[in-house]
Parts: C-alpha cells; structure tokens; sequence
C-alpha cells in the first residue's frame, strides 16, 4: 500500500531534483549564451586579416593586431615578473617558516589580496609604479600591478603543488645528507613543478582579462606603432573592447564582437591549457 | 676468529633522553654501537625504538618539538655539539622501514647523495653506482636499464635500492628501520643476506618488529620497552637465557 507519507516523499524527491537540475542549468546556460552569442556576431570579421593588421578609420575598421600583441607581452611580462616572486613566497611559507603570528599574518594577506577589487590595484599601480617609480604609464608598471594580483593565485597554487609533495621525500633527501636548501631544489620542487605552472598559467589567464588594473597603468586608446621597450604604453585587448564599445560612436557591432571573441578566445585557452596540463601530468605522476 | 670484546666502538650513547613536547620516548638510554657487529633493537610500539634510531643520525632535528639530553658520541666526538648534521647523516645512513625512491632514474637514486656533496665526475659517479648496487645485491637484476624510473621496480628491488643509495654516500654506521615491513619472504631473506655482508665493513644498527628477524641476523640484541633499555646483550643470551622477565616474556611472544 502506498500511503500519504510515501507520496509525499516521493514529491518531495523530485521536487528536490529538479531544483537541483534547475540550478545547475542556471549556472550553464549563461556560459554556453555568452560563448555563442559572441561567437555567432564576431565570428563574420574574424579572419587571420583582423588579428594581423592595424584599426583603420578611427578603429571602425581594420584589425586588432596592436592590442594583440599588447595583450600577449603584457601577459608573457606579468607572468615572468610573478612567477619566480610566487614561488620562493610558496616556497618559503611551506618549507621554512614555522606556524607562528608572522607566518599566519602573512596568509591572512595572500587571502585579503585576492579579494582586493580590481580596480584597487589599478589605482594602487598608479600611485607606486606610474608616478612614484617613474615608469610613467609602461608595460612594466602594468605588468607589475597584473603580478601583484595575480600574485595570490600564483602563492596558493604553488603552496597546494609543494605540500602535495609526500614528506618522505624530504626525509629522504635530508637523511642523505642534502641541507634544506637541496632538497627542496632537487626533492621537491621538481615534483611541484606541474602544479605550479597551472596555477601561474591560470593567473596569467585571468591577467589577461582584466580592465581596471591596465586603466592607468598602461593602457593607450591608440597607437600607431607597436610598443618598442617595456617602458612604452601599449594597446591592450580588454581596453581596446572598452573604447571601442563605449568611447568611439559608429564602431559596427562586428568591430567590437570580434575583438570580444578574441579576448575570450585567448583566455579560454589558457585555461583550457591549464587543465590539460594538470590532468597529463596527474596521470603520469609515480607516487 | 675476533672476539667480540676486541670490535670497536663506533658511537657511544650516554644517559640518552627524548622527549617531544612534553612526550618522553627515551629515558636515559646508554649503550655502545660496535664496528663489524649488527645491533638488533627489539620492543614493542611505542618503545622508542624509532626515536632511537633518529637521534642516531639527527633525523629528529626536523622536528620543532624535539628535545634531548645525554650526550652520543660518533668516534669520541659529539654528535649534537662538535658535528654538523649534515656531516652526520651522512656518516651515519639510515634505510627507512618502506621502500621510498624518490622518482627519479635508478642511477640518480643511487648518486643522489654524493651529487649533492659536490662529485660532478662521471666515470667516478658510474663506478660507485655499481659498487653500491653490488653492495646491495641488486646489480645484477637493473645493470641493464639503470636509466629506468625506480618507480617500476619491485618493493624488494626498490629497497636494496635504498640500501645503495644509503651506501653510495660511504657511510660508517648504517641503520635500518624495520627495513622488512612490507617485503615478502623471499625479498626479506636477500635484504637480511645484504645486511650480514655490510657487517664486513659497517657499524649495523637493525630496529625491527620481527623478532625471528633479529635472532637471524644480529650479533647482539638490546631490547627497548616503554622508552627503556631493559636489557642487551649478545644474541643466543637475549634468546635463551635473557636476564630480565620482561625480555623473556617479549621474545617467547608471551606479551601484553
């Protein structure tokens, strides 16, 4: 016999379920809109002519190649200036310094920069980098602001790919004879190298989207040239979707849906470069 | 024929105490380890057996909550005062109870150490390779593929690896800890044929759970129960006709 009860938990289970589909649709439908709207309208201009040649006509027409390749040194120089700066601070934080009030104010940082908004940073790498440091508006100064953000990203991963690393390995290192220093350069860290490059690449993915960090920072509504040194301004795709979309009248919808795709395009596949590479490297883990 | 009185002393432990945190392991242990001679230490968990053996090569250094007192000597000097511990390890190796390669080529494993002490000459490299795997009983099953990850060897191979590595750096004492745990029978039988063989040359320290294992292979036995050293002597005394009611109650397997 089926009671009332029974029924109503059966109700209850599917009401449960499809709330939770629901959900997760809502969480989908969003990403695949996005992807295939932009697709779908910037998809017409697209050619390897738009990625190669400059805007003409008052950035109307013509290509995006300038901020291109803005774009890819500006995330090439944040990534080699984070990097290295991420790395020994993981480094350090996992394998010397004890759990004490510096150590523990020192993650309370990492955390706190990372939800620090964006535009702080921008604002923060025009009062250092631009005016005080005297880059003026530089890759370098957009590149140092991009690292200071992406930095936490960089700290975290590197710490997670360093304690993934089995501590027998140190024991190991260290009961033949290694000093510290050693064996973390030849017992761990090579094995924490696969973690650490996905979280910098995921760092400088998000880098590369970014709007208000390169605002004052390095940032140029056009250039006739491209840049020469790490100390001249350069157009840079995220800024380049901004004045186009907003500060110039009369750009055709295909301009900026174009420029829109590339952008999404080159973050997407640094993403998608991350993950493959984390799961290749997790399969050919031995331990 | 030496008699057993005419080996000599390599490391001299005295009035030996750890503790970590407020944890005694250790209660003012003292006695001698012997060139040419296996020291087999016996006892159950929880013995200290373990700390023993980690203050014996300053492994418990890394530890923050590690606190001694006593003294331990390695050829009359000191090994927490006049010695570097990096000196020490490596004068003192140490085989851990499971197999642990680092993931590397069997050659790298087995030249770790003495690559990190600064030897950067090939032919030199290639020859104590050999030497050690000899040494260890396991040249003659990898001597064709020294250049595969140790990762494939067999847990038995992989600890006769340990055990070259551990020799490649040319130690004076070697300890081993548990080094059986988790090897089948027949890997068990070669890696307690390659401990009697190092005792040509080494100081042999043999902290182990089996105590048929040290009946086998020791010289002498010390047998440690809850951070004491209840009593050591030679091996048929410990297994025949022990002092103490506790060891004879622990190696007839009458305990707890």
């Amino acid at each position: 016999m089926r009671s009332p009860s029974w029924r109503r938990a059966v109700w209850t289970q599917r009401l449960a379920l499809s709330s939770l589909f629901l959900a997760t649709m809502v969480a989908l439908v969003p990403a695949v809109v996005v992807i295939g709207l932009v697709l779908a309208r910037g998809m017409p201009v697209f050619s390897w002519k738009f990625l190669t040649t400059m805007p003409t006509h008052g950035m109307r027409a013509g290509g995006i190649f300038p901020a291109v390749i803005g774009t890819l040194e500006l995330v090439a120089l944040t990534g080699i200036v984070a990097l290295p700066v991420g790395v020994l601070a993981a480094i350090y934080l996992t394998e010397y310094a004890r759990d004490h009030g510096l150590t523990r104010l020192v993650r309370l940082a990492i955390v706190n920069l990372a939800g620090v908004p964006s535009v702080v940073y921008g604002l923060f790498g025009l009062g250092l980098f631009v005016i005080f440091c005297r880059f003026g508006a530089s890759l370098l100064a957009g590149a140092l602001t991009l690292a200071i953000m992406i930095l936490p990203v960089i700290i975290t991963a590197s710490e997670e790919a360093l304690r993934s690393v089995p501590q027998s390995f140190r024991e190991v290192s260290l009961s033949l004879g290694a000093s510290r220093w050693q064996t973390v350069r030849y017992a761990v860290l090579p094995f924490a190298v696969p973690g650490i490059m996905t979280g910098t690449i995921l760092g400088m993915s998000r880098a590369a989207g970014e709007t208000a960090p390169i605002l004052f920072t390095v940032a140029a509504f056009y250039l006739p040239r491209l840049p020469t040194s790490i100390f001249d301004q350069a157009m840079v795709l995220p800024y380049h979707l901004y004045v186009i979309s907003t500060q110039i009248p009369n750009v055709p919808d295909v301009q900026r849906y174009g420029t829109a795709m590339v952008l999404l395009g080159l973050v997407l596949s640094l993403n998608i470069v991350a993950v493959v590479l984390r799961a290749h490297f997790r399969r050919k883990r031995q331990w | 024929m030496v008699s057993p009185t005419a080996l000599a002393t390599k490391m001299h432990v005295k009035d030996w105490s750890v503790w970590y945190g407020r944890i005694q392991a250790l209660t003012s242990v003292s006695f001698e380890i012997q060139e040419r001679d296996i020291l087999g230490v016996i006892g159950p968990a929880n013995s200290g057996k373990t700390s023993l053996l980690r203050s014996l090569n300053r492994m418990n250094d890394v530890d923050p909550t590690f606190r001694s007192a006593g003294q331990i000597t390695l050829e009359g000097r000191d090994l927490y005062r006049e010695l570097d511990s990096r000196q020490v390890r490596r004068r003192v190796g140490i085989v851990f109870a499971l197999p642990l390669p680092l993931p590397l080529s069997i050659r790298d494993n087995v030249t770790y150490g003495p690559r990190l002490r600064g030897e950067r000459n090939a032919a030199r490299l290639e020859e104590l390779t050999e030497r050690s795997l000899r040494a260890a009983s396991l040249w003659e099953e990898v001597k064709d593929r020294l250049d595969l990850t140790a990762m494939k060897l067999s847990g038995g191979q992989q600890q006769r690896l340990c055990i070259a590595r551990t020799l490649a750096m040319d130690p004076e004492v070697i300890l081993f800890d548990e080094p059986c745990s988790g090897l089948d029978p027949i890997s068990t039988a070669k890696v307690e044929e390659t401990m009697l063989q190092l005792k040509e040359h080494y100081a042999v320290v043999l902290v182990t759970n089996n105590t048929k294992q040290a009946s086998r292979v020791s010289d002498r036995v010390a047998f440690f129960l809850m951070g004491e050293l209840v009593e050591l002597d030679r091996v048929d005394v410990i297994f025949t006709a022990p002092k103490d009611r506790r060891t004879e109650d622990y190696v007839t397997g009458r305990f707890g």
